[in-house]
C-alpha cells in the first residue's frame, strides 16, 4: 500500500505531498507523523502542499490534527506552499487551519520553524539529545 | 426560492454524465472527472478549486451519511454563461431539519459541520431536498465566470 514518505532533516521532519490524498493515505500520514515525532523527538514538522490542488474539510482537519498532536509532543508544524486558489477556497469554506503555522515556501518555513524552537547549534547534530525526556507515554 | 426556480428553469443541460459513488476510493476519480469538465468549459482556476472543493464536501456527506449514491455531472448553459451542475442523490436516512443542517458548526457526525454551509458559500446556486427515510438530493451550479 502507498505511503507518503517522511524525510528527516536534523531536528525536523519534512513531508512533501505530491498527490491529491485519498482518505486512507491522509490518515496514515497523520499516524506516521505522530509516531515519528514521538520516536525521533523531532521539534518541527514541515508539510509542503504546493502540489495539492484541493484541500477540503477532511484534509484540513487532518492537517489541523497533525498540528495539535505534534504540539502535544512539543513539536511545531508549518504548512508551506499553499496555492492561492486553495487559500481563497479555504477562507470561503470557513475552515480555520488551527494549530499550524503557514509559510510561503520551504525555505521560509524552515526559518519559521527555527525561530519557533529557538534552535541551538548542538541540536542540529543530535536532535535526540534533549527532546526524548519531554515525551511521556 | 421562486427566483432560484425561475433561474433553473431557463438553464439548458448540454451534457449528462452520471457517476455512481459507493466507496471512499471513488472520491478522487470523481473529483478528477469534475475537473475535466470544468477545464473543458474554461472555468478559471479559483472557480474550479471552489467547485471541486464543494463537490468533495458533498460527496463525502453522501458517503458518510447517505451510504453512497450517484452524482450527475452536467455541463449547463444559461444565455451566454456556461457552468457545471452537480446533482448528488442518495437513498439514505434523509435530513430531518435542513435549516439546522445548513448552520455553520452543526454536525451529527462529531465533525466541524462545515460541509453544507461552506459548500453553499463556494457555489453560485445551491438547492437541497431531503425526505426522512427516503434520501437526500443536493444540486449545485458553478458558472465558469461566476
Ligand atoms: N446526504 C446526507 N444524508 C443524511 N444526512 C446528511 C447528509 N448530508 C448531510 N447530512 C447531515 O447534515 C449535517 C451537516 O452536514 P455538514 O456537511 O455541514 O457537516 P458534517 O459533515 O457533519 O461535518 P464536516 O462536513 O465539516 O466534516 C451532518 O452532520 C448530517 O447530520
Ligand atoms: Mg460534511
Amino acid at each position: 500500500m502507498d505511503r507518503i514518505p517522511i524525510l528527516r532533516m536534523g531536528p525536523f521532519l519534512l513531508v512533501t505531498i505530491q498527490v491529491d490524498l485519498y482518505d486512507r493515505l491522509a490518515l496514515d500520514l497523520e499516524a506516521d507523523l505522530v509516531k515519528m515525532v514521538s520516536k525521533t523527538g523531532a521539534q518541527g514538522i514541515l508539510i509542503d502542499i504546493s502540489a495539492v490542488s484541493i484541500v477540503d474539510s477532511f484534509m484540513g482537519r487532518i492537517i489541523g490534527n497533525i498540528g495539535v498532536m505534534a504540539k502535544l509532543l512539543d513539536a511545531e508544524t508549518v504548512v508551506v506552499g499553499m496555492q492561492p486558489a486553495v487559500a481563497i477556497t479555504l477562507v470561503e469554506l470557513g475552515l480555520p487551519l488551527k494549530g499550524v503555522f503557514t509559510a510561503l515556501n520551504v525555505e521560509r518555513g524552515m526559518d519559521l520553524l527555527k525561530s519557533k524552537i529557538q534552535l541551538f547549534e548542538q541540536d542540529e547534530t543530535d536532535p535526540e539529545n534533549d527532546s526524548d525526556d519531554h515525551i511521556t507515554e | 426560492m421562486k427566483r432560484i426556480l425561475k433561474m433553473i428553469a431557463t438553464i439548458i443541460s448540454l451534457n449528462k454524465d452520471p457517476m455512481p459513488v459507493a466507496r471512499e476510493q471513488d472520491v478522487v476519480p470523481f473529483r478528477n472527472r469534475v475537473k475535466e469538465y470544468a477545464v473543458k468549459i474554461k472555468m478559471g482556476l479559483v472557480n474550479q478549486t471552489k467547485l471541486i472543493t464543494a463537490a468533495s464536501e458533498l460527496v463525502r456527506n453522501m458517503l458518510r451519511y447517505g451510504g453512497g449514491g450517484e452524482v450527475l455531472i452536467e455541463v449547463v448553459s444559461r444565455g451566454r454563461d456556461s457552468g457545471i451542475r452537480l446533482t448528488f442523490k442518495d437513498d439514505g436516512p434523509g435530513i430531518p431539519d435542513i435549516s439546522l443542517a445548513l448552520k455553520d458548526g452543526y454536525s451529527t457526525g462529531k465533525s466541524l459541520g462545515l460541509g453544507l454551509p461552506g459548500t453553499k458559500r463556494l457555489v453560485n446556486e445551491f438547492d437541497i431536498k431531503s425526505e426522512v427515510g427516503k434520501g437526500t438530493k443536493v444540486t449545485i451550479i458553478k458558472w465558469a465566470n461566476g
